[in-house]
């Protein structure tokens, strides 16, 4: 299509067939990218922000893996499918409390030993997960594509069972800013400025978990995003959670939006978990040795 | 029944993290404008005691009062925060957050929870708390480009502009050479004549401590030895019992101080209990 052709098939003009690819194909999953993106870049800023550390991410921590198992569940189970969310919601929750528990240790919790059971959980389930996909059927393109994360082939029924979700959650996570903030200083610190430390910390998580969830059952599961653009968004305004939340949001968006256009360039469509990683991994190499470093 | 209430009560205080006490059945009364600090050789509870106090950790047994209220029970953790301070001995450092902004976070419990920038009131109480600590010229400068004792005092203007009535401060002046510690200890007791702000500090040198506060609190293996004024509560037996040191009083141009003579074995230590010490 040329650029007047989309411009008149926005408009709901001129060739037909345009029109429906733009409409029923193009714009909705634009949209679910910028919103997944949305969801897992704030998802990410938050964690980071409660747990004190840059290294944390949905995708690392493993509960895109539960969200993801507990979907695919229902889904190849054929039943309850309304319920998707919520499961994935659920089993969001579940991994991260089972994430917590293996990872904490007498002298408390190492991000090091959080993200090793983080990887091992995601590991776990994302084997269960494929398994169940492959038994369900048997092509293994869709297990594969799950596991990388795809957007191939969604559209308006997604967009407006994410989108709510994803919106929520935007906004409730926008509410932690302020106690983001004080969570920065440390807990002590966060504890003689007022915060109810382990209410917040429930919040955050589920927070975080509803919107790692609700991107997981879309568009299963992308990594990286969630670690990398808290980071660049700190890069730039700094560590003012008023301002880092919203714009991680923003940022993902962009992000995700660009590597899914990026992932249907080619000659053959690459899911959009692969360019995510192709992007993010080297960062994360970066980021762990600059932590060595300081 | 005494006529003036203490701010900050402490009765069988016994907690520590798990279910393991660290420190047990503590009690002790601090008067409004007071200064208290707490001395103890390391791992004797004097930071527990502290997060005890301030609502970090939750005792096991015991209850501590805030102007006779419950700190646990009475008092929402925002409601706290405008009332208590707690200066811990090691914060993290946003990157990139300047000492301006670091220091408008202490306004945090005196805001509604939808107040999304503070008022021109509290900026004013930023700037003024900026020129006490004297970091008017590096109010824009990144907290992580300053030194030391730059940074304790960033973190002291903190806890100044939450206006609190009691101020707990968990061993303010490590990393400090000598002229920083005086010059924050000096900081602190104009504040305390000034506005009145009660203070309670865990202080690694007993020097510092007698030459500051009035009152002292003795710890030792987790349990209150000895509550009083430096004089009756160091006693050269007490201190030789508790941290193994011989020492001796000695006037100097400051008053009193504790010479250490020599380290010795400190055996007994581990027998005493507060029984023994109150009876």
């Amino acid at each position: 299509m040329s650029g007047g052709e989309v411009w008149r098939a926005l408009w709901r003009q001129g060739d037909p067939t345009h029109q429906t690819i733009l409409w029923q194909l193009r714009m909705p999953r634009a949209l679910l990218a910028q919103l997944v993106g949305a969801a897992l870049g704030m998802a990410g800023a938050l964690l980071q922000g409660m747990l004190g550390n840059g290294l944390a991410d949905p995708y690392l921590l493993g509960i895109s893996a539960g969200a993801g198992l507990a979907a695919v569940g229902l889904l190849t189970l054929g039943e309850w499918t309304r319920w998707v969310p919520l499961a994935a919601w659920s089993g969001g929750v579940l991994t991260t409390l089972l994430v917590y528990g293996l990872a904490r240790s007498r002298s408390g919790l190492a991000v090091e030993r959080l993200i090793l059971a983080g990887v091992a959980v995601s590991a776990l389930f994302g084997a269960i997960s494929s398994t169940l996909l492959l038994m369900a059927d048997d092509r293994v393109q869709v297990a594969l594509s799950w596991l990388i994360g795809s957007l191939s082939g969604r559209g308006w029924p997604e967009v407006q069972t994410a989108g709510m979700y994803i919106l929520v959650g935007l906004g409730l996570g926008w509410g932690q800013a302020r106690a983001l903030n004080l969570l920065s200083l440390g807990e002590e610190m966060a504890v003689g400025l007022g915060i109810p430390l382990a209410r917040t910390r429930v919040v955050i998580g589920l927070v975080a978990a509803l919107l790692a969830a609700a991107a997981v059952s879309v568009g299963g599961l992308i990594g990286f995003v969630g670690l990398v653009v808290p980071h660049m968004v700190r890069q730039t305004v700094g560590s003012d959670y008023r301002w880092l939340l919203p714009l991680a949001a923003l940022a993902g968006a962009g992000l995700l939006g660009s590597a899914d256009i990026l992932a249907r360039l080619g000659a053959v469509e690459l899911p959009v978990g692969v360019v995510t990683a192709l992007m993010g991994a080297p960062f994360f190499g970066w980021l762990l040795r600059q932590r060595g470093a300081a | 029944m005494k006529t003036t209430m203490p701010i900050l009560q402490a009765e069988n205080l016994t907690g520590g993290y798990g279910l393991r006490p660290v420190v047990r059945q503590i009690s002790l009364q601090v008067e409004r404008g007071e200064w208290l600090s707490i001395v103890g050789p390391n791992g004797s509870g004097k930071s527990t005691l502290l997060r005890l106090l301030s609502r970090v950790l939750l005792p096991l047994q015991g209850q501590v009062w805030l102007e006779g209220r419950d700190i646990h029970r009475q008092f929402t953790p925002q409601q706290l925060a405008q009332r208590l301070a707690l200066l811990p001995q090691q914060q993290r450092i946003p990157q990139g957050l300047s000492v301006r902004q670091l220091v408008s976070l202490g306004r945090a419990p005196h805001q509604p929870w939808w107040r999304w920038q503070l008022p021109r009131a509290d900026w004013q109480r930023v700037e003024q708390a900026l020129e006490q600590t004297g970091l008017g010229s590096l109010a824009a400068r990144p907290v992580e480009t300053l030194s030391g004792g730059e940074r304790q005092r960033a973190f002291l203007a903190l806890a100044l502009v939450q206006e609190p009535q009691v101020l707990l401060l968990d061993e303010p002046t490590t990393f400090l050479d000598l002229h920083y510690q005086l010059e924050l200890l000096e900081l602190l007791q104009r504040l305390k004549q000034e506005r009145g702000l009660t203070l309670i500090t865990v202080l690694h040198d007993l020097n510092l401590a007698i030459r500051y506060s009035r009152r002292i609190a003795l710890l030792g293996c987790g349990c209150m030895q000895a509550i009083g004024s430096p004089r009756e509560v160091l006693t050269p037996g007490r201190v030789r019992q508790v941290f193994g040191l011989k020492v001796e009083w000695i006037s100097t141009p400051v008053g009193g101080q504790l010479c250490p003579l020599a380290a010795v074995g400190r055996g007994e230590e581990k027998t005493l209990n507060v029984l023994e010490l109150s009876s």
